[in-house]
């Protein structure tokens, strides 16, 4: 019974979170929105039982992508005495989305409590049930079946980290290499080539 | 009683959600890059829910694939973002046409 509740909950929020972040006028608005309807999807995922997904979900995107989004956002021109101006204004809607927020939680952890919502199977058989947990099985399938397309995940990911290195890294203004040590030039110098301090007598010059 | 066809209609839902924001935000790119992820979770939805479905955690590695994929994309589109905006001073994408494609 608390399942199909949490189920209701879950995928009444995650959709009206879905479409606050399409409709907000401030991107950073709909960055936040993003980030609850995550946390719904999350939710949604921790009920049939795909713990680890779902935690992946909250990890990697609210934890990252998300940041990420929010990080670029803000690069951007937005008028950050606008933002402030409204913290009071906004300040029952927080309290709102917070407290709704506490109630999944606890909602969402009584019902996986509960056990894990059977959504039933084609032929009316019951799912095959294994005594592992489910991250275990994951891990089981994944470093063997799948052990290819695991390394090439891997890979996906180096090349879009190199990827966004280069295309947002820039060049120094002035000549390619200011700021930078030569080292055979430190090496060539001579002690004659140095600049040597000298305290010269009233009236005497500096022999040079 | 919760059966597989409300996972189906809740994923449909927020399909047709991330579709309709690429339509209604064609100026501002980061929403258009959040209607993306929407999209790609409403997959991720479907596929978790059919592997619990069926039984076969093939399902949940896919869309563990897929969230792999899905972080790539948001780093690469905010990336390409960033050097837009140096290089335009804005990032309205509705008159992108440099290149005549």
């Amino acid at each position: 019974m608390i399942q199909i509740f949490a189920f209701y909950l879950f995928a009444v929020l995650l959709i009206a979170a879905g479409t606050l972040t399409i409709m907000s006028r401030n991107p950073v608005h709909s960055v936040l929105w993003l980030i609850v309807s995550f946390f719904n999807a999350a939710g949604l995922m921790v009920l049939v039982g795909a713990e680890f997904i779902a935690m992946l979900l909250v990890i990697v995107y609210v934890g990252a992508v998300a940041v990420l989004f929010l990080f670029v956002v803000m690069m951007l021109n937005i008028d950050f005495a606008e933002l402030r101006a409204g913290f009071m204004k906004n300040f029952p809607l927080g309290i709102a989305i917070a407290l709704v927020l506490l109630a999944e939680l606890i909602l969402g952890i009584g019902a996986y409590g509960a056990g894990v919502l059977e959504l039933g199977t084609p032929d009316g058989s019951a799912a095959p049930m294994t005594d592992k947990s489910n991250i275990e099985n994951i891990g089981a399938l994944l470093y063997t079946d799948y052990l290819f397309l695991f390394e090439a995940a891997g890979l996906i990911l180096l090349v879009a980290m190199i990827g966004a290195i280069v295309l947002t890294h820039r060049e120094r203004a002035s000549g390619p290499h200011r700021g930078h040590q030569d080292i055979g030039k430190q090496n060539r110098r001579r002690p004659e080539d140095a600049t040597i301090n000298t305290r010269p007598e009233v009236g005497k010059g500096v022999k040079l | 009683m919760i059966g597989i066809e409300h996972y189906i209609v809740v994923s449909a839902i927020l399909f047709v959600l991330g579709v309709l924001g690429i339509f209604l935000n064609r100026k501002n790119v980061i929403v258009i890059l959040m209607a993306i992820e929407l999209i790609l979770l409403s997959v991720n939805i479907n596929l978790v829910a059919f592997s619990a479905f069926l039984g076969d955690l093939t399902g949940q590695i896919f869309a563990m694939f897929v969230l792999t994929v899905a972080a790539g994309e948001a780093a690469i589109g905010l990336a390409i973002l960033v050097i837009y905006f140096r290089q335009r001073g804005t990032i309205a994408v509705d008159d992108v046409n440099r290149m005549k494609g």
